[in-house]
């Protein structure tokens, strides 16, 4: 019996593995990251749909994983070489090469859960990265990555970048409920990645390209950016704050009131708080 | 030695099959054991080689959980005496941090699994398993080996140069690269780096280009190609891929080289300025570095789980005694995962800025790769069932590198997908991936492996119960350091960051409790490879003799002494049949070795399926 128990070794790493899965939905300090006050529910449309696709995926290969554990545990439980009391096998292994039947249906069944899930999802990414289904919308900033910190460039008043009248700030990225919003993607030194774990999006930002990318979000609040790709000492604390506001109009107002603080005078702000 | 020598050529040659071919094994010990040409030797240089640099990655690897259970908290005794200072209050700086997993990653790859799966085995098995007297290309095979101690000390060396250890991770990505003031390590230590991974992938390159002529060239008479050991074919297959993917790496090195050291302009784009040093003139582009490493990275995947399939194949149908499972579908599986394996480089490539269209026809080849990945572990299960399963350590390891290789497997396919690949691209989610592959699967074939051939190479058993331990604890420990690493991953916790605790997502008790968790589980897993070396050296000075076939295998190997002499045969074997012919119905004994003629009471299956 004693042999026996190396397949219960196994069973026991795969009942874990399948129950941390198990519980990740029900702790939102484990599942995908998500606001608090909705923890099932992602910010973004892009974000649903990925979440809807990660979730497939996992009930396939859970139930892949589930299979095959269960094959190789039976296999070390029954099939274990026992001796009887002359030290012999009390059971000799069977002959065999193969069988060419189930070769095939192990080929093609799961060739074919494959193409399905290919397919399935091309649209998403489609939809996400073709530069073709962007929304068609001016961007609302640029946003340029540098070590390291994001620097965004909103085209204040007039709607145009690069005209005088940009608004420029550090790590703070602000847009519209409800609203798909466009940036433009760019790096100045070396290779960053923007990344809004809420919204799942990432996208890679490449010294000597602009690269368009698109979001949205249904909720009102405070999101975090990070920077996914190593970009040197200090990559660990390239995170930028994110807010989506409620309405448009109170963007506007958050918008002319950083205009009016990058307008003040030098001076001004050198005096503030001392009486005149 | 020179004695046994001269009988057996001086007994009656049948067949002239080079019987009377055998050179005497060189007198000096300089050319006997260190500069040596025999396979055998060779083979041991580059397994040894590889265990000490197993002890320095793992130590890094114990550094860098450190710091991500408990950032910044000064690590005792070493904080002081390695990293810190007292201005920092002895936390570890975050370019240390860098240095860490680059070097852990570096150090595992070029250094450990592909040196040891094949340099290590390749060397020793191949021509042992084909029936040859040693390798095609002798004197190759020692260059091959003497440009590994070069990568070594240099590889070693950049943590003493001023800026320190490269600091860009073992993808080495331009501009981090190649500007040279745009992070510590980049200033001196990463020019070291492409020093070390270009003398390791020379020494590669020239064992696949042996072990190809090898295989091709020097089979036993009878030992057809579809007579070979899963082993040989992984290796063969495995040469493959390092014989044609290697080339585009080393190119990518050297014109990263030129650009840190000549001015050259292969990956920086017009106008490219880091860190406030002057603009460069540019015109080159940073996404061709991904594609030309990710060309040669992604086969070298591959290059790292095929031995250790073929290795497994070889251990599961002899401590099941029955035939391999589909011999042929298997031979099939691993070439489609080569000839595949060139075609998927880009799924690493999904967020990078490539167009997304060619992203997606990554895509369907990325998935079309599970698919022999899944016909090989279904075979594995096939090759148990109805078998009489000896539980061996060598079996046991064995049997755990199919388990975790389903995990890694399966996790793959979430990001194959590349809408799902956006989020957990650069998370944990693709830590935890890598390593259920390469030390679920790659290293728990290594131990297999040892265990299993130990015998073979040093004439010496090891010991079971310890190796039974060591294993026991190994399989625990390994699944708490990185099972956890998906959920963390696919919360968002980010790979490379020195501080996850940055990010608000990544504050709360339930990430913090996990990674310390993690931490305390790599410690154990750490602490039970003390048991392997234990195991290995007693093993090596007091273990049991063992017998020319201990494990009662077919495969040539084990139709010579342990250890093999200097000529591995006395006489060149003749091969009558396939190699997994275990448990023939009408034998007395359950084995029935390659070498043997069969028996007329028996009859063989034809292995077709």
């Amino acid at each position: 019996m004693v042999v026996r128990n190396w397949s219960f070794l196994f069973a026991l790493v795969a009942v874990l593995s399948v129950a941390a899965f198990l519980y990740a939905p029900f702790s939102p300090d484990w599942w995908l990251p998500n606001p608090h006050s909705a923890p099932g529910h992602s910010v973004s449309s892009m974000g649903r749909e990925i979440d809807l696709l990660f979730i497939v995926i996992l009930l396939i290969t859970g139930l892949v994983f589930i299979g095959t554990q269960v094959a190789l545990v039976w296999e070390a439980f029954t099939f274990v070489d026992q001796l009887d009391e002359q030290g012999k096998p009390k059971r000799a292994a069977s002959y065999f090469h193969g069988d060419n039947r189930l070769e095939i249906v192990w080929t093609l069944v799961p060739a074919v859960i494959l193409v399905f899930i290919t397919i399935y999802q091309f649209g998403t990414w489609a939809r996400i990265k073709y530069p073709s289904r962007n929304p068609k919308v001016p961007p609302l900033a640029e946003i340029t990555a540098r070590q390291f910190q994001w620097v965004m460039r909103y085209p204040g008043p007039d709607g145009r970048l690069h005209s005088p009248d940009d608004l420029i700030l550090i790590n703070d990225l602000h847009f519209v409920k409800n609203q798909p919003t466009l940036i433009h993607l760019k790096s100045s030194d070396v290779i960053h990645s923007f990344f809004l774990p809420q919204f799942r999006l990432k996208q890679d930002a490449v010294p000597g390209l602009t690269i368009p990318v698109w979001f949205d979000s249904d909720t009102a609040g405070s999101f975090e950016l990070a920077c996914a790709e190593l970009c040197g000492w200090g990559h660990y604390k390239m995170r930028g704050n994110v807010t989506v506001h409620e309405t448009e109009a109170e963007f506007a107002k958050w918008t002319s009131e950083r205009i009016g603080e990058q307008n003040r005078d030098q001076l001004d702000l050198a005096t503030d708080g001392e009486a005149r | 030695m020179t004695s046994q020598v001269e009988t057996s050529s001086s007994a009656p040659v049948g067949h002239g099959q080079g019987d009377d071919h055998i050179h005497p094994a060189p007198r000096n010990m300089l050319s006997r054991y260190v500069f040596s040409s025999d396979h055998k030797v060779i083979g041991v240089q580059f397994l040894s080689s590889g265990l000490i640099f197993f002890v320095i990655g793992g130590l890094l690897a114990m550094a860098l959980r450190w710091q991500l259970a408990w950032p910044w908290k000064p690590m005792p005794i070493l904080s002081r005496m390695l990293w810190s200072d007292p201005s920092l209050g002895y936390q570890m700086p975050p370019e240390f941090y860098a240095k860490l997993f680059t070097m852990h990653g570096t150090i595992m790859i070029f250094f450990v699994i592909i040196p040891i799966l094949n340099g290590g085995f390749g060397n020793f098995l191949i021509p042992l398993m084909i029936g040859a007297r040693d390798m095609a290309f002798p004197r190759l095979n020692m260059v091959s080996y003497w440009f590994m101690p070069p990568a070594m000390v240099f590889i070693s060396y950049s943590f003493l140069v001023e800026g320190g250890a490269p600091e860009a991770g073992w993808t080495s990505y331009p501009p981090l690269t190649i500007a040279r003031w745009a992070t510590p390590g980049s200033l001196n230590g990463q020019t070291f780096w492409l020093l070390a991974v270009l003398c390791a992938g020379i020494s590669s390159l020239l064992g696949a280009i042996n072990y190809l002529t090898t295989i091709l060239m020097l089979r036993a008479p009878g030992m057809t190609m579809m007579r070979m050991p899963m082993t040989v074919w992984g290796l063969f297959v495995t040469a493959i891929l390092q014989a044609f993917a290697l080339p585009v790496l080393t190119s990518a090195l050297v014109m990263q080289t030129l650009d840190r050291v000549a001015g050259t302009n292969f990956f920086s784009p017009t106008g490219l300025a880091v860190a406030n040093a002057p603009a460069v003139v540019g015109g080159g582009g940073p996404i061709l570095f991904q594609h030309l490493f990710w060309f040669y990275s992604h086969p070298a995947v591959y290059v790292m789980i095929l031995p250790g399939m073929g290795m497994v194949s070889d251990i599961i149908a002899t401590f099941s005694r029955k035939p391999l499972f589909g011999y042929k579908p298997m031979v099939y599986a691993i070439g489609g995962i080569a000839g595949l394996g060139f075609i998927v480089w880009g799924h690493h490539m999904f967020q990078s800025g490539m167009n997304p269209a060619v992203g997606a026809t990554f895509m369907l080849s990325t998935m079309m790769i599970a698919l022999p990945s899944a016909i090989k572990v279904f075979n594995w299960l096939g090759t148990m069932w109805g078998g009489r399963i000896q539980f061996t350590t060598a079996m046991l390891n064995a049997v755990a590198f199919v388990a975790m290789f389903v995990i890694g497997g399966l996790s793959g396919i979430f990001m194959a997908a590349s809408p799902v690949d956006m989020h957990i691209h650069d998370t944990y989610f693709i830590v935890a991936h890598l390593h259920y592959v390469l030390f679920g699967g790659s290293m728990f074939a290594i131990f297999a492996a040892v265990q299993y051939w130990f015998p073979k190479i040093f004439g010496r058993m090891m010991n079971e119960p310890l190796g039974k331990l060591h294993f026991f604890l190994t399989f625990i420990t390994f699944n708490c350091t990185f099972y956890l690493m998906h959920i963390v991953g696919m919360h968002g916790h980010l790979r490379r960051i020195a501080d996850p605790t940055v990010y608000e997502s990544l504050r709360n008790s339930g990430v913090t409790n996990m990674n310390q968790f993690m931490t305390y589980s790599a410690f154990a897993l750490g602490a039970a490879q003390i048991l392997f070396a234990m195991n290995f050296f007693w093993s090596l000075a007091f273990g049991p003799r063992a017998a020319a076939n201990p494990w009662h295998a077919n495969t040539l190997e084990w139709e010579t002494t342990s250890p093999p002499a200097y000529y591995n045969f006395a006489r060149i074997p003749v091969v009558h049949h396939a190699p997994y012919e275990y448990s023939v119905p009408g034998l007395e004994v359950d084995f029935l070795p390659q070498t043997k003629p069969l028996p007329p009471a028996a009859m063989l299956h034809p292995v077709n399926s």
